[in-house]
């Protein structure tokens, strides 16, 4: 962990870097992602729509972040 | 006439047609066509939100959740653990627990593994959901897939994609006859007629995406689809004439000059 107050995680397959104490709430905004419209897995468990502003991210959580798109 | 819908898991539709919304030119074009089909429910796909992009339009601002019922799927999952992630992800993204199971074998024919497919079926039951499943046209494994709590079978009538139409009216019928849940042919319908022999077999509906996606005109096809669903149902209803090998003149014979 590197001591500079950011975490690293990983969102969709993807490195980054947060904030220390940043919800997974917050994270969707930052990402410009509207919380209502898009499903969040965190280290394979799904988090609810109704505690994303609830739960902290941690160092190392890898999220899947999904959303409809067209498919038959 | 009596009004004629069906059901599936107590829900009643009026539209026994669910369309496909991927593959279309747009948005507007997709939202046209399944306008144009009268479908009720649309069947969607869950993928990876667009990061780098997250302003791009979504499906969602064209096809409006709340007027249509999504059906989200698991193409392109080719085990039961795949399809179960995804669908649990379906069910927190929508809300709801009516989705589409497919397990798919190879990507050659995108043909069903019907082994991952009845395990994923047990789990998903046994978790809530209520799966309508992608399955060959085997009326044995559709039974076992009814057993696993399948809310609806949904046998191929020829690979996805592939527009050949159905290629074994037999077990298709088979299956209808032994089926307690309602019966849709998914994949493999590639014209309107079609279309008409899945409804014509006694199916309560049909599943399709390409046939209208990538016809000349998809808002004319997805109209003439309506059409033929509508018509095989018909017909089937009326009870076709039967069948003999030589000709029965339609005038009398007697009274000839």
């Amino acid at each position: 962990m590197i001591q500079d107050g950011t975490l690293s995680i990983r969102v969709n397959g993807e490195h980054r870097r947060v904030r220390t104490g940043m919800t997974i709430a917050e994270l969707a905004l930052e990402l410009g992602l509207e919380p209502t419209k898009v499903a969040v897995e965190r280290n394979l468990e799904i988090v609810p729509r109704s505690t994303l502003s609830d739960v902290a991210i941690e160092d190392g959580d890898d999220f899947e972040i999904v959303t409809f798109v067209g498919g038959g | 006439m009596v009004a004629d819908g069906w059901e599936v898991a107590g829900r009643r539709f009026t539209s026994r047609l669910i369309v496909g919304t991927g593959k279309y030119r747009s948005f507007e074009q997709n939202a046209a066509a399944v306008e144009a089909s009268g479908a009720e429910i649309v069947t969607v796909a869950v993928r990876r939100v667009n990061i780098s992009d997250p302003n791009q339009p979504l499906l969602t601002d064209f096809i409006d959740p709340k007027r249509y019922t999504y059906l989200p799927n698991t193409a392109g999952c080719f085990t039961a653990e795949e399809a179960i992630r995804t669908l649990r992800l379906a069910r927190e993204a929508g809300g709801w627990d009516l989705v589409k199971l497919e397990v798919l074998g190879e990507a050659r024919t995108l043909y069903p593994d019907m082994r991952e497919t009845l395990r994923a079926t047990e789990t998903l039951a046994r978790e809530g959901f209520l799966p309508m499943v992608y399955c060959v046209d085997d009326p044995i494994a559709a039974k076992q897939l009814e057993e696993a709590g399948a809310v609806a079978i949904m046998p191929l009538g020829a690979p996805i994609g592939s527009g050949l139409g159905i290629q074994n009216r037999v077990t298709i019928r088979l299956i209808v006859e032994g089926a307690g849940v309602p019966v849709l042919v998914d994949a493999g319908v590639g014209t309107a007629s079609d279309a008409s022999v899945a409804m014509e077999l006694g199916c309560d509906g049909v599943l399709m995406n390409t046939a209208i996606a990538e016809a000349k005109d998809p808002v004319m096809m997805a109209r003439a689809m309506k059409l033929a669903v509508e018509s095989g149902r018909l017909a089937y209803l009326a009870g076709r004439m039967g069948q003999r090998r030589y000709a029965d003149p339609s005038s009398p014979l007697a009274g000839m000059i």
